[in-house]
């Protein structure tokens, strides 16, 4: 047979692995300076756009989306035009894909500190990038799919399968949680409401973790840990079980992040039994990741990238029998909102995503510019640093996470509360705060020493810009299908990724839907009425300053959560105090106290002198300052647009009503001014601090009026 | 509107288990298919990355 030769395009991957590198060190640094934040409030700068609120959406978004997305798209490319044996599907696509990505990127670090978020955790980039985001990942799938179809192998490898439902799901994921209504350039509201964005919201929070922290890096584990190893997978066999149990359950698995929360109950036993069968398929898959070593433990004592991709599949095997337990409701109940689910995910993506990232490019590099590693002494410091910084991240956030759980749910023999301050629980847990940025330390300096020993590989050898690789051309079999339908399947891809997207698209339209059209799902309470403008702006507020990621606005129906967050109604968190709430302020972490029926607990001067300096007010506390929001003024212009944007996905603004909403604002401003004046408090009624007064105050008032009524 | 329309959609739990029989059928041609499938094919299969390089020689440099 004649031999055809082709080239393989290293150039893109190069890019693709010099950006993973920078925006991992970035990413990182921004994760270190948040952590540090949370113990020396002072480095918060009291500079809004160095907040830990809109730091932290800046660390998640740069570590997901641009050291791992990054990693990923150089594992990707490598790989796949060596498994199909054919050069990408185009240059220019590929090319289109880099540049348009890391614009994507680098809009995240601009607009985010500025405060420009949605406040959905891990979409929290407003509507413009969204739709660069689905541009972008369509030129990545038409250059994938281009590049299935010109393949000279009859058969697609398991990891090609891999990366095929990656697309898929991710395209599906972004654009059903990114509906969203445009006020302005720079803001929108979510289309859904409360309850239903939550769903919608963890239903793709949970499968953005799957298929795009997970998926594609077990398509690239299935690649690069037989080469490292240098023996094919332990069982090809598995792997197909693998591919199609995960990729079908974990769909399903999203509400177990909204355990005991006002989401209808069927729906979170739904999420439930598919975490736990989630199990199933990650350990297979982890197993045949270990068990490829097989014969070959006594390399891995030597050679850095197989300690590395070691650590790695079982750091995944880890954290995917830690997140089945964690989505039962009685170990929830104590995790969720504290620090181990913050220990939980950085198991994951320091051990799984980060040290397979490690492990391919410590193979990667020296093979693409064709020479061997600089140091592998350097690349051994590397994998000690990071196995420490991954041990000194993860334990003190599980000690910090169980003990403040536990304190949280103290009670005296009296029956009340131990721990009756919050502050309390937060003050004790300082120390494993400290100890976790130490982990971060060590992890992000084997990060440099990696950097510096990649860099000085490459330099001592020359980049094969064009790889040469003599391959045979694709016979054309038209009938090679027998009666293994399995087999058939895995040489038509197009037919495969139709598969792929119905077993995905099943478990999400049985998830969603019902909570949409049922009516009974979303009770909804009399009493409950749409924000006034001026809380409006007082939201957007608090949504700009990234506030939902330390308080929850969601107290579950436990005897601790209503005595400490409502003591005198005694009400838990229903799902219709939600329905005009565009977007859901659920939050995922309680660093400060939930705030769901703060409004009413403290005198509008209290919540004045408490934003500005809220160590002075709350001694001890680490909750940043917030000056700026007393000189900012709100934009009346943007009110009646607001308005209007909000009608439209169904708040019941009354026709015209937007023509009155600045006169209303005004009234409810100066009646804050005149109260905080009384207090010898001096503001302007379109001072920022007002607005977020009088959101801050309405939060949790609409259960409480018939009370208020019966008092006048 | 479209939510009267799906609501007023007789059974429609149905689809539900419906979906989740074609899946258990799926699962089990899988398995069906996973333990009769030609050993020959599988083994060609696994063994796809380790024949696409030109640098075995690198790697095996390494080991010694």
């Amino acid at each position: 047979m004649e031999l055809e030769k082709i080239y393989y395009d290293n150039k893109v991957v190069k890019a693709f692995i010099i950006a993973t590198v920078i925006f991992g060190i970035v990413g990182m640094t921004v994760g270190l300076l948040a952590a540090i934040q949370l113990f020396y409030p002072l480095f918060n700068f009291d500079l809004q756009y160095t907040t830990f609120g809109r730091i932290r959406p800046l660390h998640t978004n740069a570590v997901i989306f641009a050291f791992v997305g990054n990693a990923m798209f150089a594992g990707v490319y490598y790989s796949m035009q060596r498994l199909l044996k054919t050069r990408m599907f185009s240059d220019a696509l590929s090319w289109i894909h880099f540049w348009g990505w890391q614009l994507i990127i680098v809009a995240a670090a601009i607009t985010l500190p500025l405060g420009i978020t949605t406040s959905k955790e891990y979409a929290e980039l407003e509507w413009p990038i969204d739709i660069a985001i689905t541009l972008v990942w369509v030129v990545f799938g038409w250059n994938m799919i281009g590049t299935i179809l010109r393949r000279r192998e009859q058969h697609m490898y398991v990891a090609i399968w891999f990366y095929i439902a990656t697309f898929v799901t991710v395209a599906v994921l972004h654009v059903v949680n990114s509906f969203e209504i445009p006020v302005t350039l720079f803001k929108s509201y979510s289309w859904y409401a409360g309850v239903q964005d939550a769903l919608v919201q963890w239903w793709y929070g949970h499968n953005a973790v799957a298929f795009f922290l997970t998926t594609p890096f077990l398509g690239i584990m299935y690649y690069f840990l037989p080469k490292a190893a240098n023996r094919p997978v332990y069982s090809y066999r598995l792997s197909i079980i693998h591919f199609w149990s995960l990729i079908f359950i974990y769909i399903w698995a999203g509400p177990h992040h909204l355990l005991y929360t006002s989401l209808p109950d069927w729906a979170q036993s739904l999420g439930v039994v598919f975490s736990i069968m989630l199990i199933a398929p990650s350990w297979g898959g982890m197993l045949n990741g270990l068990l490829t070593l097989r014969g070959a433990w006594d390399r891995v004592r030597e050679d850095a990238v197989l300690k590395f991709m070691v650590v790695a599949v079982t750091a995944y095997g880890m954290a995917t029998l830690e997140g089945p337990l964690l989505s039962l409701k009685n170990v929830n109940a104590i995790a969720h909102f504290t620090d181990w689910i913050v220990a939980h995910v950085h198991v994951g993506g320091l051990g799984w995503n980060g040290f397979l990232i490690f492990g391919m490019f410590y193979w990667l590099v020296p093979r693409m510019w064709g020479t061997s590693l600089y140091s592998p002494r350097l690349a051994n410091a590397h994998f000690w640093l990071g196995t420490l910084g991954i041990i000194f991240y993860a334990l003190p956030m599980y000690v910090a996470g169980v003990m403040q759980s536990l304190m949280w749910k103290q009670f005296n023999p009296d029956g009340f509360l131990a721990y009756q301050n919050f502050l309390e629980t937060s003050t004790r847990i300082m120390p494993f705060y400290m100890l976790r940025a130490v982990g971060g330390l060590l992890y992000l300096a084997g990060v440099f020493i990696m950097a510096y020993n990649l860099i000085k590989t490459a330099n001592q050898g020359k980049l094969i810009v064009n790889e040469e690789a003599n391959v045979a051309p694709l016979m054309k079999v038209s009938h090679a299908t027998g009666g293994y339908w399995h087999r058939v399947l895995e040489s038509k891809p197009v037919l495969f990724t139709v598969l792929a997207f119905v077993a995905i698209l099943i478990g999400g339209i049985i998830e969603l839907v019902p909570t949409f059209l049922i009516k009974s799902n979303v009770p909804t309470i009399a009493s409950v009425k749409p924000y006034t403008p001026l809380e409006l702006h007082g939201r957007d507020i608090y949504i700009r300053e990234g506030c939902v990621g330390c308080h929850s606005q969601m107290v579950r129906p436990f005897r601790s959560e209503v005595q400490r967050y409502d003591p005198k109604d005694g009400q838990y968190s229903k799902s219709g105090e939600y329905v005009y709430d565009h977007p859901f302020l659920w939050g995922s972490k309680r660093t400060g106290p939930d705030l769901q029926r703060l409004g009413g607990k403290y005198a509008d001067s209290w919540h004045y002198r408490h934003m500005y300096a809220p160590g002075d007010v709350s001694n001890g506390s680490i909750m940043p300052a917030y000056p700026w929001l007393y000189e900012q003024t709100i934009d009346k212009n943007e009110t009646a647009g607001k308005i209007q944007a909000l009608r439209t996905v169904g708040v019941p603004y009354p026709d015209g009503y937007e023509s009155q909403a600045v006169s209303d604002l005004e009234k409810q401003a100066n009646e804050i001014v005149a109260r905080l004046k009384k207090e010898e408090l001096e503001t302007i009624p379109e001072a920022e601090i007002v607005a977020l007064i009088a959101y801050l105050q309405r939060l949790g008032m609409d259960v409480k009026v018939k009370e208020v009524a019966e008092n006048q | 509107m479209y939510k009267s329309i799906l609501q007023s959609i007789d059974n429609i739990a149905i689809w539900p288990i419906i979906s989740f029989v074609i899946f258990f059928l799926f699962f089990l041609l899988l398995l069906w298919y996973v333990f009769t499938a030609d050993q020959k094919f599988i083994k060609k299969m696994s063994e796809q990355p380790l024949q696409d390089s030109n640098h075995s020689d690198v790697l095996n440099s390494e080991i010694v």
